[in-house]
């Protein structure tokens, strides 16, 4: 589960601050896709930076998978991000020089050496994470080689490489066309599902909106009313 | 190093560039500091040859420094240095720069003339009166072998052997007995019934060594120090060896600017690592290792360089190839190079995965 309680985040702009986030509450249950829209510069990827650890609230409490995130240090968000969450980039942000499967590989050396069983085990997790989703035979391939959507399927999985308790999405579609988005969130869906994760999932692409299950809009920091995506389908 | 090693897979080409760079600096250095070597040893190598623990030489005036070029010490010297508690044995060194003929070839040699049973260091016996041995160059140069004459300032002297070179203030060494040698000063005008230094062997007490120097109006130097008396070798090693720590500065700037420009280019990827969970710890050690690899490389190659063309030298280049001349630069250029890298990590240190959010604020 991924909880916000009464959460502010301020940035400093100038002999001012702004706020980007405003007192925002929200819950996302394990299993399930919450969808977050709004339009550009309301504090939806604020929302996300501060559920994954990669910024600390001037208030409010985070909770992710029952660990306050608030109260990690540096260090300790940094093993919380490696082991228990997972980020969907919204440029995938793959590093050139290695494969697809590579991509997915480092993450099991980021916290340091790795025995031989561990490199073994990550490499078949791997594998089948790039299977699941359709890049099995795209293994041997360096991003520059990929096409954009198969850019983004290798960022998926790669979120889910450490059996997340927690995926935070970030736009995954919008440097894609219609139809490789609507792929990509169908993807998410499905791996949410299976993988029992938490997803939050920031778009301003109110195309995928009906598939999700719940729906927050956000406008200048404040999170208004959310819909119901099992209402929005009915 | 995961990511370090597929990175200099990837970027070869960049990597290939530096590695050169630090190759051909390592050659620099190594060159440089074998060629210091063998200019110094061109200074040096008959008086550290000599096996002496401390070098007497006469007493400068107030506020100059101790030479062997202005240094005349007498015999009674001598018996004063021999008798002090601790001293082992006393040679008296005649040392002087001329020039020695046959029909047709002249050289500039150094004549060391010394008193003894054996020249010390040496294990050879000191020549008779009326015999030289030569430094290989000076034989050569004179076109001479054993038993062929020689001579200097009209003193004639049958070549008795001609031994290993043997260098003093750049001019090979010739070695004779003392008498002889003050013989031939006698014919040349000068002053010929002392010498110029003391080889002292032993170790005696500072309080005796201060008598001594006292009572005789000589100063007693270790070896090491007795060479800045030599104004040959003294002028030159400050300005050698300030070349030779510039380059490593400079090497190290090189490379430390170069991982930094390096590590900046991948400033974006260190965000997107760290966002994923990467400690500062791990990034930095890969980078670190990434530097030791290349350093290592570069630095190997450099020195493979710097012997084969310092064997292909040959005698044409005073150049001393040694570890001295070779390991140890190559290991002070791999710790420096290293220093420089890690000025590198304060771009590691301070990427912010928040940035790896793309729109997040």
């Amino acid at each position: 589960m991924i909880s916000l309680t009464d959460v502010t985040l301020t940035f400093p702009d100038g002999d001012h601050r702004v706020t980007a986030v405003d007192h925002a509450t929200l819950t996302v249950p394990a299993g399930t896709v919450t969808a977050l829209t709004g339009p550009s510069g309301s504090g939806k990827s604020s929302v996300l930076a501060v559920a994954a650890g990669l910024i600390r609230p001037d208030s409010g409490l985070v909770e992710v998978a029952g660990v306050d995130v608030t109260s990690l240090d540096r260090r300790a968000a940094t093993d919380f991000r490696r082991t228990r969450l997972g980020i969907v980039f919204q440029q995938a942000n793959l590093l050139p020089s290695l494969t697809a499967l590579e991509q997915l590989c480092v993450l099991g050396t980021l916290g340091g050496r790795a025995s031989r069983a561990d490199r073994t085990r990550t490499r078949e997790r791997a594998a089948m994470l790039l299977a699941a989703v359709g890049l099995a035979d795209q293994a041997g391939k360096r991003p520059h080689q990929l096409s954009g959507g198969q850019r983004q399927r290798v960022n998926i999985a790669r979120a889910l490489m450490n059996e997340p308790d927690a995926l935070v999405v970030d736009e995954p579609t919008s440097a894609l066309d219609h139809e490789r988005g609507s792929a990509i969130i169908e993807l998410i869906l499905e791996l949410t599902a299976t993988s029992g994760a938490a997803t939050l999932l920031v778009t301003h692409d109110r195309s995928h909106l009906d598939r999700v299950d719940q729906v927050l809009v956000m406008e200048d920091g404040r999170l208004s009313a959310a819909a119901d995506a099992l209402a929005l389908r009915s | 190093m995961f990511v370090a090693w597929r990175d200099m897979r990837f970027a070869t080409g960049r990597f290939v560039l530096i590695g050169a760079v630090v190759a051909l600096i390592t050659l620099l250095v190594g060159f440089l500091s074998g060629l210091t070597a063998g200019l110094a040893n061109q200074n040096i190598s008959a008086i550290t040859g000599l096996g002496a623990s401390s070098i007497v030489l006469a007493a400068p005036a107030d506020g100059e420094q101790a030479t062997f070029a202005d240094s005349a010490i007498d015999a009674d010297a001598a018996t004063t240095w021999a008798a002090v508690p601790g001293v082992d044995g006393v040679q008296e060194l005649g040392i002087s720069q001329t020039r020695m003929t046959t029909d047709d070839a002249r050289t500039s040699v150094a004549l060391f003339g010394i008193s003894g049973d054996a020249v010390p260091g040496r294990a050879a016996e000191v020549p008779a009166d009326g015999t030289a041995s030569l430094s290989r160059t000076a034989a050569e140069a004179l076109h001479v072998s054993r038993g062929d004459t020689v001579s200097i300032g009209g003193s004639e002297l049958a070549v008795g052997s001609v031994v290993d070179d043997q260098w003093y203030s750049h001019t090979p060494v010739v070695w004779t007995s003392l008498s002889e040698w003050r013989s031939i000063q006698a014919a040349q005008g000068s002053p010929g019934d002392g010498a110029t230094a003391l080889a002292i062997t032993g170790n005696p007490s500072a309080d005796a060594v201060t008598g001594a120097e006292q009572a005789t109006g000589t100063v007693s130097k270790d070896v090491l120090s007795s060479l800045l008396a030599i104004g040959s070798f003294r002028s030159e090693i400050g300005s050698l060896l300030l070349m030779v720590a510039m380059l490593f500065g400079i090497s190290a700037l090189v490379i430390g600017a170069f991982f930094t420009v390096w590590t900046m280019q991948r400033a974006g990827d260190v965000a997107i690592l760290k966002a994923l969970g990467a400690t500062t710890r791990r990034l930095s050690l890969d980078a670190l290792g990434q530097a030791l690899v290349l350093l290592v490389l570069g630095v190997g190659l450099g020195i493979g360089i710097t012997a084969a063309l310092g064997s292909a030298a040959g005698t044409a280049l005073p150049f001393v190839l040694s570890p001295l001349t070779t390991l140890v630069p190559g290991v002070i250029m791999i710790a420096l190079g290293l220093i420089g890298a890690a000025f590198a990590l304060r771009s590691i240190l301070s990427a912010d995965p928040l940035t790896a959010l793309g729109g997040n604020r």
